[in-house]
């Protein structure tokens, strides 16, 4: 039972932490329609940034305090991905306005290569480290109850906090501020949303933008528990069952979604794997997802498909 | 001024309806078929062959198989390399457990394996559509690769679980120099190229481009959307899984599920998007374009480097080919979204009124 | 179909233009080794130390004045760790300069894939430490050269050593031992070994894949932390090392109970955990991180204090870059020794080179005027035998560094022998290969 209920909260987990990659996806496809295959890249370019910069800083500036150092790291990644995403606002996408959803995919591939080449140049392609002083060795919980205890990864947990403050302060933004109203408008009905004097270059710039700060948020949690590396842009693949879980167009569900296919997969490598010789984690997301999608085929949250001939 | 199809009349339907309608065209295919089977192999080298024209070739028959349910049936898949995988395996075991198989048989099995696995992956479709279903096919991408990797079967109990085969024969004809192996390849892309050009004329194509266009649509005028999905999915399943053989058994001799990976499904992707959606030759340019494009890159930037005077290391190399590769990918895209085959289309109205447009 | 042929004729141009201009003057002999390295992607960290030692040793080979005055050039490409990548790479550099010499191509993949083409282009495929551990036998593998290790002698190795930990190896009876595997043909190589030994010893063998790149194993060390295995063996790559370090200690898994192979035994692999990785335990392929040896102070005497090292000055002596240096060395002893039988001071073909690989006798004296005394002991090989040495060491991370903790073990050839032959026997059946000889070895 004890070791049931460490899988289950290490799936949730490792569920919150899909979630934040797959926020990245969400917001954009809500409000451009692009399936943006460059979020892993993203991902690993901010947490490259941030790597090398709280490294650099402190060298060059001659100072020691590793806070101070990780927060201008911090602030200088954001400014970087704040160019990326009006980089890529400017370059690419205002030109591909009303492609079909393939091409649009394929550009973001693209885009992806670009990013991983000039990350890796500028930055290296070493392995850094994200020191952003998260505990590393675990704690045990419920000791009374369970013999041995639960192991608890306090460094899991304190990310999985970190996940939901984002998810929360995201949620306000759509909701209350005036540019998350535009944003949602523009997600409903371009058009519409056009004709009512809403700028759209400069929406789907911040859509970019946030999307940006989220890749660095999942970047440095990943970045810190894995060290910042080439295969962090792998984690998109690992988020994608979570995003059409969940819906294309949902926030919630990208959240509800990671809970489920984290879960999913851990409590399946652990209790079905061994029989089948193991490994099978990830192809069970996939599969997971695929089973819920047969049901409802716009994911659990996402709008309904209405055709009309 | 020498591509003019004034004064030709066409006096039938039949006529009008063939492949190439118009001679010139015709000839200049035919020309370069046989330049492909007479004068390549008296110019080209060793390495020409090897590195760049037989991964071309079996690369251009598995974007064949997924242009036909990409860009004819309209159903994203980012699977194709799990079809090669099973293509390529199913041969393999074919090949080893059946006493006396040819080779050639060997292979054609393998596709027909791969078709009947890839009507089973294209079940979803019936439900799922658009990047949703392009995500779903993943699972079919992850589930083959650890499939392949772990049940010892379809592996011959291998150790590693790397396969191997020898040098196969064709009718007495070892295939064993690059001169072979190229010519192997090619004539089987040529029989399968027109077979894949007459398919997606014919009535099956025609309701393939329906479901594609509107599904709906086509729904209510007749046409069982179940039938032509899984058609698609295991025509070009088929197509794939030959092409997989052959990049096991021709190209490398000896692979590993990790050949077959979901970097190869989007390089597939690529090269039908960048060569043109729904067009036979789309896909020929789209492998020219992807297979050479990095190797062409890998080879100059050293040049230009040194002709600048700078010495460049290889990491540098491939992130700049990386960052050049991305870029024009972006660039084809803005440019011409329907990929190569229309910008060759464009061009070729273009010469049919040179040099007085007007 | 323009655009093809433009850019077939293209590539074509470029292929000739750079050839033209980086074929040196032909003054002096010159022996061509291609480089295929990966300095990029996901196994970037690793394969780059190695990269750089293998190059700094030929360049430390013309610094000594080359080979009886021939001097060794040499060409880099990047693979990415990609086996076709690899395989094109192979077949741009294996004619130039007059043709390659050997090949090491770093990757299980690539050798497997290598071991096809190298018996009809008459390269010998030099694989260090990795590859398939039935090529040590030179009959049927005629072209491979799995020098100074394989993966079954480290499996081998490990297993002895945990055994004399135990207080000898019939008290491994009943131990349960769990392996964290790299999911390709290089984390498999070693489940024949293990579970051969399991059966002899009676212990348990448990199987935890990891897919690449390994950097989800969260599941993994649950089942770890719920099975409590008396010790893990590690076989990964790349960040799948440090990513298993830091899973261990998240779910506080004994780091002191855990081995790596060689592979998993080097500073990219423990120098982001830190002290996270403290008491961890790594195979040596014979040699560790050894900063104070002889070579290396050449090295940095010869070529870093003149700027033309390669890569920076702290990573000469590393782990990795030892094993690129080692491997360099044994390609460069294989041509002194082809050159003793086939001319002094001539240019070796590959035919010649296996010669020389399949006669190389480094001996105690021979080590040490190389500046490698100490560092790895007597290597030599013969026409059956192309491991050559099946010495191995453990070294364990204090937190900053590796020290050797264990004395020299050997691989137990009653154990080894008969699961190469065995292996391949079975690979000579299915590609149709005549066994060589003793005496087509004299010719």
């Amino acid at each position: 039972m004890a070791f049931f209920l460490e899988t289950l909260l290490g799936g949730l987990m490792s569920g919150m932490l899909y979630s934040l990659v797959a926020l990245g996806f969400v917001l954009i496809f809500k409000a451009s329609g692009v399936f943006n295959f460059a979020q892993g890249a993203m991902v690993l370019f901010a947490a490259l940034a941030m790597a090398r910069f709280s490294e650099w800083i402190p060298a060059w500036l001659g100072m020691e305090n590793l806070f101070v150092a990780n927060l201008l790291a911090f602030v200088v990644a954001v400014a970087i991905m704040f160019v990326v995403a009006w980089l890529i606002e400017r370059l690419a996408l205002r030109h591909l306005v009303n492609q079909d959803g393939a091409t649009l995919l394929m550009a973001t591939l693209g885009i992806a290569y670009v990013l991983d080449g000039i990350g890796q140049t500028i930055f290296g392609s070493d392995i850094y480290k994200i020191d952003v002083g998260m505990p590393k060795e675990p704690v045990m919980m419920l000791e009374s109850v369970f013999e041995g205890g639960i192991l608890i990864n306090k460094e899991d947990f304190i990310a999985a906090l970190i996940a939901a403050l984002l998810v929360i302060s995201l949620s306000i933004f759509f909701q209350k501020t005036a540019t998350g109203r535009a944003l949602r408008a523009v997600a409903d009905d371009h058009q519409a949303a056009q004709s009512i004097g809403i700028p759209l270059d400069r929406i789907w710039v911040i859509v970019w933008c946030v999307a940006g700060i989220t890749a660095l948020v999942a970047g440095i949690i990943w970045g810190s528990k894995l060290g910042v590396q080439f295969s962090l842009s792998t984690i998109a693949l690992r988020a994608l069952p979570v995003v059409i879980l969940g819906g294309l167009t949902s926030v919630p569900g990208a959240i509800i979604g990671g809970l489920i296919i984290g879960v999913g997969e851990k409590l399946s490598e652990v209790y079905l794997g061994p029989f089948v010789g193991g490994g099978i984690e990830i192809w069970f997301a996939y599969m997971l997802a695929l089973v819920f999608l047969l049901f409802r085929p716009q994911g659990l949250f996402g709008e309904k498909i209405i055709d009309r001939v | 001024m020498f591509y003019r199809e004034n004064g030709q009349f066409k006096t039938s339907y039949k006529a009008d309806q063939q492949v190439f309608a118009i001679p010139q065209d015709r000839w200049a295919i035919f020309a370069l078929v046989v330049f492909a089977f007479v004068g390549v192999p008296m110019l080209v080298d060793e390495y020409m062959f090897r590195a760049i024209l037989v991964p071309f070739l079996i690369l251009s028959l598995a974007a064949l198989g997924v242009n036909i349910l990409v860009g004819y049936c309209g159903q994203i898949t980012l699977g194709a390399g799990a079809s090669m995988a099973v293509g390529a395996y199913a041969a393999y075991n074919f090949l080893i457990r059946v006493d006396g198989m040819p080779a050639l048989a060997a292979i054609l099995l393998g596709g027909l394996m791969a078709a009947a696995v890839g009507i089973v992956f294209g079940v979803p479709s019936l439900r799922v559509r658009g990047l949703y279903l392009a995500v779903a096919t993943l699972a079919a991408q992850f589930f083959c690769d650890w499939a392949f990797l772990r049940i010892k079967w379809f592996t011959n109990n291998a150790s590693s679980g790397s396969v191997s085969v020898a040098d196969i024969s064709l009718f007495g004809w070892t295939i064993s120099s690059p001169t072979d192996k190229y010519l192997f390849c090619l004539g089987i892309l040529v029989v399968f190229s027109v077979m894949a050009k007459n398919l997606v004329r014919g009535n099956m194509g025609r309701q393939w481009m329906a479901i594609r266009d509107m599904d709906v649509a086509a729904t209510v005028i007749g046409i069982r959307p179940m039938y032509s999905k899984l058609t698609a999915f295991a025509v070009s399943s088929f197509y794939l899984g030959v092409a997989g053989a052959l990049w096991g058994f021709v190209n490398l001799g000896s692979w590993e599920p990790a050949a077959f990976s979901i970097d190869r499904s989007l390089q597939l992707l690529f090269m039908v998007i960048i060569g043109g959606m729904g067009a036979i030759s789309g896909s020929f340019f789209g492998a020219a374009f992807i297979v050479i494009l990095p190797i062409f890159l890998n080879q100059m930037l050293p040049l230009v480097g040194s002709l600048l005077g700078l010495q460049v290391s290889i990491a540098l190399v491939s992130h700049v080919e990386f960052i050049i590769f991305g870029s024009l990918i972006v660039f084809f895209l803005i440019v011409e979204p329907h990929g190569i085959a229309r910008l060759w289309a464009t061009g070729r109205e273009k010469l049919r009124l040179w040099p007085f447009p007007h | 179909m323009k655009l093809r042929k433009l850019a077939v004729a293209a590539s074509l141009a470029a292929i000739g233009l750079s050839a033209a201009l980086t074929t040196p003057a032909f003054a002096a002999e010159e022996q061509f080794f291609p480089v295929l390295a990966y300095r990029t992607g996901a196994y970037a960290p690793n394969g780059t130390p190695w990269a750089n030692g293998f190059v700094d040793y030929l360049k430390l080979t013309n610094a000594r004045g080359g080979v009886n005055g021939v001097k060794m050039i040499w060409e880099e490409c990047e693979t990415g760790y990609a086996t076709d990548r690899g395989v094109e790479c192979y077949e741009r550099l294996k004619g130039k300069h007059g043709g390659a010499t050997a090949v090491q191509p770093l990757s299980t993949g690539i050798t497997f894939a290598l071991t096809e083409k190298a018996p009809v282009d008459k390269i010998p495929v030099i694989t260090a430490g990795y590859g398939r551990s039935e090529s040590q036998n030179g009959a049927v593998f005629g072209w491979n050269f799995p020098l100074v290790g394989t993966y079954w002698m480290g499996a081998d190795v490990l297993v002895q050593h945990i055994g004399k930990k135990e207080g000898g190896l019939d008290k491994l009876k009943g131990k349960k031992i769990a392996l964290v595997y790299h999911d390709s043909p290089y984390g498999k190589e070693p489940i024949a070994l293990l579970q051969e030994r399991a059966r002899m010893h009676g212990f348990e063998v448990s199987l935890l894949p990891v897919a690449h790149p390994g950097v989800e194993q969260k599941a993994t060390w649950l089942q770890i932390r719920q099975s409590k295995p008396d010790y893990v063996f590690l076989w990964g790559w790349g960040v799948m090392n440090s990513t298993s370090l830091k899973e261990a200690q998240a779910t506080g898994y004994p780091r002191e109970k855990m081995y790596g192979i060689w592979w998993a035994g080097a500073e990219p692999d423990v120098k982001d955990v830190g002290d996270g990785a403290k008491g961890y335990n790594a195979l040596a392929m014979q040699h560790g991180a050894e900063p104070d040896s002889k070579v290396v102070k050449e090295v940095l005497e010869k070529l870093h204090a003149k700027g033309q090292g390669t890569g920076p000055k702290e990573e000469v002596g590393q782990v990795l870059y030892m094993r690129g240096l080692i491997s360099s060395m044994l390609q460069v002893e294989a041509v002194r020794a082809a050159q003793g039988r086939y001319g002094k001071g001539k240019r070796i073909t590959g035919e010649q080179m296996r010669w020389g690989l399949e006669n190389l006798n480094l001996d105690q004296k021979a080590l040490d005027g190389m500046g490698l005394g100490g560092v790895m002991r007597p290597v030599q090989t013969s026409c059956l035998d192309h491991m050559g040495s099946a010495w191995a060491r453990v070294h364990t991370w204090d937190g900053k560094k590796w020290n050797f903790t264990s004395d020299w073990y050997q691989g137990d050839e009653k154990v080894l022998r008969p699961m190469v032959m065995l292996a391949s026997g079975k690979y000579a059946e299915e590609k149709k290969i005549k066994p060589r000889t003793p005496e087509d070895c004299k010719k």
